[in-house]
């Protein structure tokens, strides 16, 4: 690294701000890595100006020109309504960056906080949280997510509500490790001695040396939250009709499969592609964040 | 203990479903008085923990109570189904045994060469394929254009009722009543949906045997074996492969147990009457026993083999019995 030819980093905010533009630099060297986030930042390009990238209206239905292969006028074809295929899943990005960004937005602190609290205190905390953990841990998660469904009644909120339950303890198993590991650390004792209370211990100390392995981790999982939203969508229980998310997409495409295979290649290349793009992201940032590799 | 956890999460998940459990037996037009007596002959008057004791009470005499779709005891309707995901389950984990092991011990006898990034990108690409969608588009190829797969179901419609149940394995029971025809009618019906479904666990499996091959080949025992004069292949092999037999069991057997989510999916696709269809057809019609048993079902089989995967470990690997 040429870390040392810079001038010395002064105060937190510098030094994290040259960290994370030698991370950004290591993990755009790896080609796949590259190409994953050109994805992401290509869906989350689209996602912003899909108004504009839409070729038509995805909710006006034109039934005179129903299930019509991919042509000039319409690049990915028509579906059973005649909607413009390619300005569904232009408008479906939304929808996939809406539940992947919330699912994160909830499971992030909520596992991180439980998982560090949990390592930092040990004892009976420590436990109750594991056995509760366990208990969601012992159910595929996608079976999980199917039955909150169906006690909560489907819909987008309720799948998303359901994915973020199913997601939490294996990142609050992750912190757990992380904080169990550090917590008789010569640094924390010092902290501790020097009569920093416990949540600034936890907050200031403990809490970002979990991040990174958290980051990864969390990272990964966007890419199976895609897939888990597209599966309660296909079976009917995720975002419901007639909204352009591509599980449903799939669904709705399937009784026209075997003459019109484009309304349902489309939207699962798009499902493929986007989960593929965050497993290369979370992988590459596994290689660059774990300092056991880098040599 | 966790065990408890389970049961009490299943029986919440059942408690707090919107559609009322009265309403789907009694009917929209019932009065107030049936209503309120089918209600107390529930004992869903009762405080929730006196519910969860009999819930509890009856699950112990095997009791799950009924489906009301099909009208018979949910246990017995899930005995019928089982077989049918354990027969898909089983080859789709032996494919992706055979194929994902292979790939993995390949990768990493050439790490970070070419062999390498191929093994990384397939096993990436079958860890991020909506399983889903790959079997329907399964289904186009090998069975709409190509005509090679059975298309859906477990056997061609002519056979079906024909042959006798014995053991609800429809490869079995078709040896077992000697019709070589109706037994290459459920292959072809089975390979299909078992490669989509092992597709996940050829993924997960070369990723895992991947890491561990790297590892034993870092050690220093290979390096002298080399030294000594040994081909690669047999210290790949001879050596370290022989090494992770105990890695690769647990690993097995935690990946069976992700086969039952993706078999969810994949039942529904190919309109497989196991598991997975039964627990989505229950589901989308509001059967609440028949939900919460086969959710509590599926919980206790994962468990299962979780522990089956950490006793395994024990049993082969001396290091780990304390």
């Amino acid at each position: 690294m040429t870390t040392s030819a810079l001038p010395a980093p002064v105060g937190v905010f510098q030094a994290w701000r040259a960290d994370a533009a030698a991370t950004a630099r290591k993990l755009l060297a790896n080609p796949l890595t590259a190409v994953g986030v050109a994805v992401i930042a290509l869906l989350v390009g689209v996602a912003l100006f899909a108004p504009w990238i839409a070729t038509h209206d995805p909710l006006r239905q034109q039934l005179d020109a129903a299930l019509q292969p991919p042509s000039g006028a319409h690049w990915f074809g028509t579906d059973e309504f005649g909607r413009d295929v390619f300005s569904r899943l232009v408008h479906g990005t939304r929808i996939t960056l809406f539940i992947v960004t919330l699912v994160t937005v909830v499971v992030g602190p909520l596992g991180m906080g439980i998982g560090v609290v949990s390592g930092y205190f040990g004892g009976r905390v420590d436990v109750l949280c594991m056995r509760v953990a366990d208990v969601f841990l012992s159910f595929p998660s996608l079976v999980l997510a199917l039955a909150f469904v169906a006690a909560l009644g489907p819909g987008l909120d309720h799948a998303v509500l359901a994915i973020a339950l199913t997601a939490w303890p294996p990142i609050a198993r992750l912190a757990r490790a992380e904080a169990m590991t550090l917590r008789n650390a010569d640094f924390i004792v010092a902290a501790q001695l020097q009569g920093a209370s416990h949540l600034r211990v936890l907050w200031r100390h403990l809490a970002p040396l979990c991040l990174p392995s958290v980051l990864v981790r969390l990272t990964m999982n966007m890419a199976s939250v895609v897939l888990t939203a597209a599966g309660l969508g296909f079976l009917g229980l995720g975002a419901q009709p007639p909204l352009p998310e591509w599980g449903s997409m799939i669904s709705e495409g399937r009784r026209y499969m075997l003459d019109s295979w484009w309304t349902v290649a489309a939207p699962g290349a798009a499902i493929l592609a986007v989960s593929m793009a965050f497993n290369l992201l979370g992988d590459g940032l596994n290689d660059a964040l774990d300092p056991r590799q880098s040599s | 203990m966790a065990l408890l956890g389970l049961l009490l999460l299943t029986f919440m998940i059942g408690r707090v479903m919107p559609l009322d459990p009265v309403l789907a037996i009694v009917g929209p037009d019932a009065d107030r008085a049936t209503y309120e007596q089918v209600h107390k002959q529930l004992g869903l008057d009762r405080p929730l923990w006196v519910q969860f004791g009999r819930y509890l009470g009856d699950l112990v005499q095997g009791d799950l109570g009924r489906a009301l779709l099909t009208g018979r005891p949910v246990t017995e309707d899930l005995a019928r189904v089982l077989p049918a995901t354990v027969e898909l389950a089983t080859l789709a984990i032996l494919l992706g045994a055979l194929l994902g092991v292979p790939l993995g011990v390949w990768a990493a006898s050439h790490h970070k060469r070419w062999p390498d990034h191929v093994a990384r990108i397939v096993g990436l690409a079958g860890h991020s394929t909506p399983v889903f969608w790959f079997g329907m588009m399964g289904l186009l190829v090998f069975y709409a254009w190509l005509g090679w797969a059975g298309g859906i179901g477990r056997i061609g419609l002519g056979f079906e009722g024909a042959i006798p149940r014995v053991t609800g394995l429809m490869l079995i029971d078709t040896l077992l009543a000697g019709d070589t025809a109706a037994f290459r009618s459920a292959l072809r019906h089975l390979l299909l949906p078992a490669c989509v479904l092992g597709l996940h666990s050829m993924a997960y499996l070369s990723r895992m045997t991947r890491s561990f091959m790297l590892a034993q080949l870092s050690q220093e025992y290979i390096t002298t074996a080399r030294v000594k004069g040994l081909s690669r292949r047999r210290v790949v092999w001879g050596h370290a492969f022989l090494n992770i037999r105990v890695q690769l069991l647990t690993i097995l057997a935690l990946a069976y147990g992700g086969l039952l989510e993706g078999a969810v999916l994949v039942e529904t696709v190919f309109g497989w009457p196991g598991f997975g269809s039964y627990l989505t057809g229950s589901l989308l019609l509001g059967d609440m026993n028949a939900v919460m048993g086969s959710v509590l079902v599926i919980g206790l089989l994962f468990v299962a083999l979780n522990l089956t995967a950490d006793a395994l470990y024990r049993v082969f690997d001396p290091r780990a019995r304390a």
